[in-house]
């Protein structure tokens, strides 16, 4: 028997299982997101899974009151891949980090991205290994000093929500541990959607990798370094009385970071369209990062197009509708045969 | 070639003499573009009409696209005919059709002596040599000496016999083959008319193709008849076969057949993950034309993400498999051990070939099965399965699925290249003699836990998402007993070790015990697994009808070993362990039993030939 969906609360989410996060860690508040938004999806809790790989954020699917799959380092997209594909009733999350997802796992990721099965991914990005205590990332800065890396990474970083981009994610989102409100918005959309769905989520090491993203999450700087999009609305953030916006410039196809008054209106900066068929603007945001720009978050991305676990069900259906759906009679009697007789003749 | 009298041989007797063979060994060899794989399989075809038993082997050039001439672009392919029931493709061939000089020269170390070679003399010239790399004439330098050779322009009196045909020249030539094939059967008496029939069938929108090859199959035919090329010709009797209806099959086909049965009697969707890989890939081409039988089968990224995928599967509810060799199974390793670990079933179809690293990707070769069994991080045995012969790998993949259903646990089937390529006669069975294990999944949500037990078989219940209070959670460290739950504690990590690797070895309970064919104890048993039953039972019965005492015993399971595995060990004063590796499974037996076997290791990407395995047991004998 199903659950009854409309009297889920939060606290039906949340396992019995000790949460072993370090204290302050960023993991905390996306969990805590997650648990509040899962009630109000209608869905009933046993057809929820979580599934993950390995890293900090990866110990997440205990915590969840659903059915979980704490899986291998990397694999996360492929087994949900497997699951959502066999079992499209399901509504499959992967939660998974910068190290998970982008260095070992990164061929998973953007197959399943480019494949476009119905899956949630949470990319929690601390820019940092964790759980094995402190070494650079793919996603860490150039000159990043940590325990494997003592007098500076000399790695070209990752932009997570371009790489998702650039494997043709269906929806890519941005958005931040402790930006509650931000987070559980962006969640909700994410649920919506059918198709991969990729959010990162700026997360705090606070052990390894501290403040990490305090140019943006420090209060004073919300306002000045987030660019919250949204659908419809021109590119303008800032804090009241210093105003800014971004303009397509068509010549370079550039984005200029401008002031807004002194004849430059937000009329004039480029207005989001979140369901452009071509990525390239949101490439361009995605790419967008401090000092020069502010970082954009909200949805990067959103088109329409068909889910490959749905695609699946439909071409056997079809092969069902024209040939059946076969005996093993059929199956093994098939191809050439021959009748051997007990006179021994032999007939075709 | 196996003659009824020993004294009649070929080309002894007089003008179109009708000759009776006990069997015979055909190879035909050419270009990749010649076509020899068909004209192999339609004498195979033909020959089953007839009634004979049979067992065939292709050999496919190790490029896919090698030019054309050159000793890298021979494809052959071999058939072996009796009237008598037979378990290989043979040794040695007794005949060879060789389209070119290149073929000849990869395939004629092979011949029997005194063996008939027929060739295709207009290829024979300078600049194939060349490609061949032959300083000379390999009719004129002595090469043939102690064979018994044929010569036709074939390419000419194809040529000549298609003088009305609309094709064009390149079209024309490339029905050669069917000239030769209509010869093959002139000279071993074969009914022209399947052949004639398939054709039509095969190019029925083609009928200006279908009619060039089928004049040629009969000017071939014909030209025998009146050239009076050969003396003789010859007759392979129908064997005494089981009634029932028959089919050719191979290895492949055999396990994707197995695994669409095993789904229907257990009643689970079956989900394949996948990534392209010779000699398994065939594996995901049959199971991507069965998806109305509700099979999903998934051509992943990677070999992780197959197997994966497949996990992934099996915890929704799904039969999850996965197809791969060697180099594929090093990958997945630790995924597979993820599934031991969360207690899921996972078939793995491992076709072996020879290694290591990327080794012969075409040649067979029985090396990964210490990789299957002790090829994973920690404490990790699983069951092995291995099936014996291409026809088995229904039965044996059957057998893998139930086992992993039921004990809830990944298992390995090592089928190898020869049995994946080699086919032989497949008595279908009656559908009543498959096995029902329908899955129950576990539903009670009083007193759910995770990881509680079967007394039987010590399977945890399978729980699966969607079911409303049986919500948890499952993952690869370690588990708590009986609640899943995350665990470090000393005790419970040595009881489940132990629970796992007891759930494995209870599969002996279920399993056959192993059965000796020939005396229970004695001298010498022949001990083998998995492809090479057919040599060394063929060996066996050729050292017993030399009057040598010799008794004969094949694995299924390489894990768990049978139960009675240690007493037949014991009751042998020898037990001779031939393998293609390196003496894997004699060093799986003396480890486990201290038994001292006598290890016959041979890794050269071919199978054994009989006579090799004859020569062993004599050794082992003392006897000459
Ligand atoms: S190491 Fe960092 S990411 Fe991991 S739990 Fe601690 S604070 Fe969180």
């Amino acid at each position: 028997m199903a659950t009854d969906t409309t009297v889920l609360k939060k606290k039906d989410f949340q396992s019995d299982q000790e949460v072993r996060w370090c204290p302050g860690c960023g993991d905390y508040a996306i969990l805590s997101a997650l648990q509040t938004v899962m009630p109000e999806l209608g869905i009933p809790k046993e057809r929820l899974v979580v599934i993950s790989g390995i890293g900090c954020s990866s110990r997440f699917p205990y915590y969840m009151n659903t059915f979980g799959f704490h899986t291998i380092h990397g694999r996360a997209p492929a087994i949900a891949t497997g699951l959502k594909t066999s079992r499209p009733d399901l509504e499959v999350w992967v939660i998974t980090g910068d190290g998970d997802a982008l260095s070992i796992g990164g061929n998973h990721l953007i197959h399943a991205l480019r494949r476009n099965v119905n899956l949630k991914i949470l990319l929690f990005n601390n820019r940092i290994y964790g759980l094995t205590k402190g070494q650079y990332s793919p996603t860490s800065e150039v000159g990043k000093r940590t325990k494997s890396t003592p007098v500076g990474s000399i790695d070209t970083p990752f932009d997570p929500v371009s790489v998702a981009l650039g494997a043709g994610a269906s929806m890519v989102a941005r958005s931040v541990d402790i930006f509650q409100k931000h987070l559980k918005e962006t969640l909700r959309r994410v649920a919506e959607h059918s198709g991969s769905a990729f959010v990162e989520i700026l997360q705090n090491c606070n052990i390894f990798n501290d403040g990490a993203f305090s140019y943006l999450t420090d209060k004073e700087q919300r306002e000045a370094e987030g660019l919250y999009l949204e659908h419809g609305q021109p590119l303008v953030f800032g804090p009241e009385g210093a105003r800014r916006g971004l303009r397509l410039d068509p010549t370079s196809l550039r984005l200029e970071n401008v002031a807004l008054g002194d004849g430059v209106e937000a009329e004039d900066c480029l207005v989001w369209d979140e369901n452009r068929p071509d990525p390239a603007l949101a490439f361009l945001l995605a790419q967008c990062r401090p000092p020069e720009y502010p970082t954009a978050l909200g949805v990067l991305r959103r088109v329409e197009r068909p889910t490959y676990d749905g695609a699946v069900v439909e071409q056997i259906a079809q092969q069902q509708e024209r040939r059946g759906t076969g005996t093993l009679e059929e199956l093994l009697y098939s191809g050439e045969t021959w009748q051997v007789a007990a006179d021994g003749s032999i007939r075709r | 070639m196996t003659t009824e009298a020993p004294t009649e041989d070929l080309g002894a007797a007089t003008p179109a003499e009708q000759q009776p063979l006990s069997e015979v060994v055909i190879r035909f060899a050419g270009d990749s573009g010649d076509g020899m794989q068909i004209t192999g399989t339609q004498f195979t075809s033909t020959s089953a009409l007839v009634g004979n038993d049979l067992s065939t082997l292709p050999d496919f050039p190790a490029e896919i696209r090698a030019p054309a001439g050159t000793l890298p672009g021979v494809s052959a392919f071999q058939v072996r005919i009796a009237d008598h029931d037979i378990h290989t493709p043979g040794d040695a061939p007794d005949v060879l059709v060789a389209m070119n000089p290149a073929a000849l020269e990869v395939n004629l170390k092979d011949l029997e002596p005194n063996g008939v070679v027929i060739l295709n003399t207009d290829e024979f010239t300078a600049r194939n040599f060349k490609k061949a790399g032959l300083e000379t004439d390999p009719r004129e330098d002595g090469k043939l000496e102690g064979y018994r050779v044929f010569e036709v322009d074939l390419t000419t009196v194809t040529r000549r016999a298609l003088e009305d045909s609309p094709l064009d020249v390149r079209a024309k030539d490339r029905c050669k083959n069917f000239f030769a094939l209509g010869m093959c059967y002139w000279l071993f008496s074969r009914p022209m008319e399947p052949t004639v029939e398939w054709l039509q069938k095969k190019f029925a929108k083609k009928p200006e193709v279908a009619e060039a090859n089928i004049t040629c199959l009969r000017a071939g035919w014909n030209y025998c008849d009146i050239t009076g090329l050969f003396q003789v010709k010859y007759e392979v009797e129908s064997a005494a076969l089981r009634p029932g209806t028959y089919r050719n099959i191979n290895g492949n086909l055999a396990l994707a057949l197995g695994s669409v049965a095993a789904s229907r009697k257990s009643g689970l969707p079956l989900f394949l993950g996948s990534y392209p890989i010779t000699p398994a890939s065939d594996l995901l081409h049959h199971l991507s034309t069965m998806k109305h039988y509700g099979v999903t089968t998934f051509q992943a990224e990677d070999e992780i993400a197959a197997v994966c995928a497949a996990i992934g599967a099996s915890f929704g509810g799904a039969l999850g498999m996965c197809s791969t060799s060697g180099p594929g199974l090093a990958l997945k390793a630790e995924a597979i051990n993820l599934a031991l670990m969360v207690e899921l079933p996972l078939v793995v179809f491992n076709i072996q070939r020879a290694g290591p690293s990327t080794g012969m990707p075409t040649k067979t070769e029985q090396s990964d099965l210490l990789q299957a069994m002790f090829g994973r991080n920690g404490e990790a045995p699983l069951p092995v399965i291995a099936p014996e012969s291409p026809a088995d790998c229904f039965w044996a993949a059957l057998e893998a699925c139930r086992v992993a259903v039921e004990s809830m646990v990944p298992v390995v089937l090592l089928s190898d290249g020869y049995l994946a390529n080699g086919a032989e006669p497949w008595r279908l069975p009656d559908l009543s003699e498959l096995p029902d294990f329908p899955v129950e999944f576990h539903s009670e949500v009083e007193g759910f836990a995770p990881y509680s037990r079967d007394d039987e078989t010590l399977a945890r219940p399978w729980a699966i998402p969607g079911t409303a209070g049986l919500e948890h959670r499952i993952g690869g460290l370690e588990k708590q007993d009986l609640t899943g739950n995350v665990s470090y504690d000393p005790d419970n990590h040595q009881r489940m070790t132990d629970l796992r690797a007891e759930k494995v070895a209870r599969v002996a309970r279920r399993i056959a015990p192993l059965e000796v064919d020939g005396p229970t104890k004695g001298k010498l048993l022949v001990l083998g697994w998995g492809s090479t039953q057919g040599t060394i039972h063929g060996a066996v019965k050729a050292a017993r009808a030399e009057g040598l005492e010799v008794s004969r015993a094949h694995l299924r399971w390489l894990n768990p070993f049978p139960s009675n595995l240690e007493e037949v060990l014991a009751s042998f004063d020898q037990v001779l362990v031939p393998e293609m590796n390196g003496g894997q499974l004699a060093f799986l037996l003396r480890g486990t039993f201290l038994a001292d076997v006598v290890s016959y290791p041979k890794v050269e990407g071919k199978p054994f030939y009989r006579h090799e395995i004859v020569t062993r047991i004599k050794q082992c004998l003392e006897v000459e």
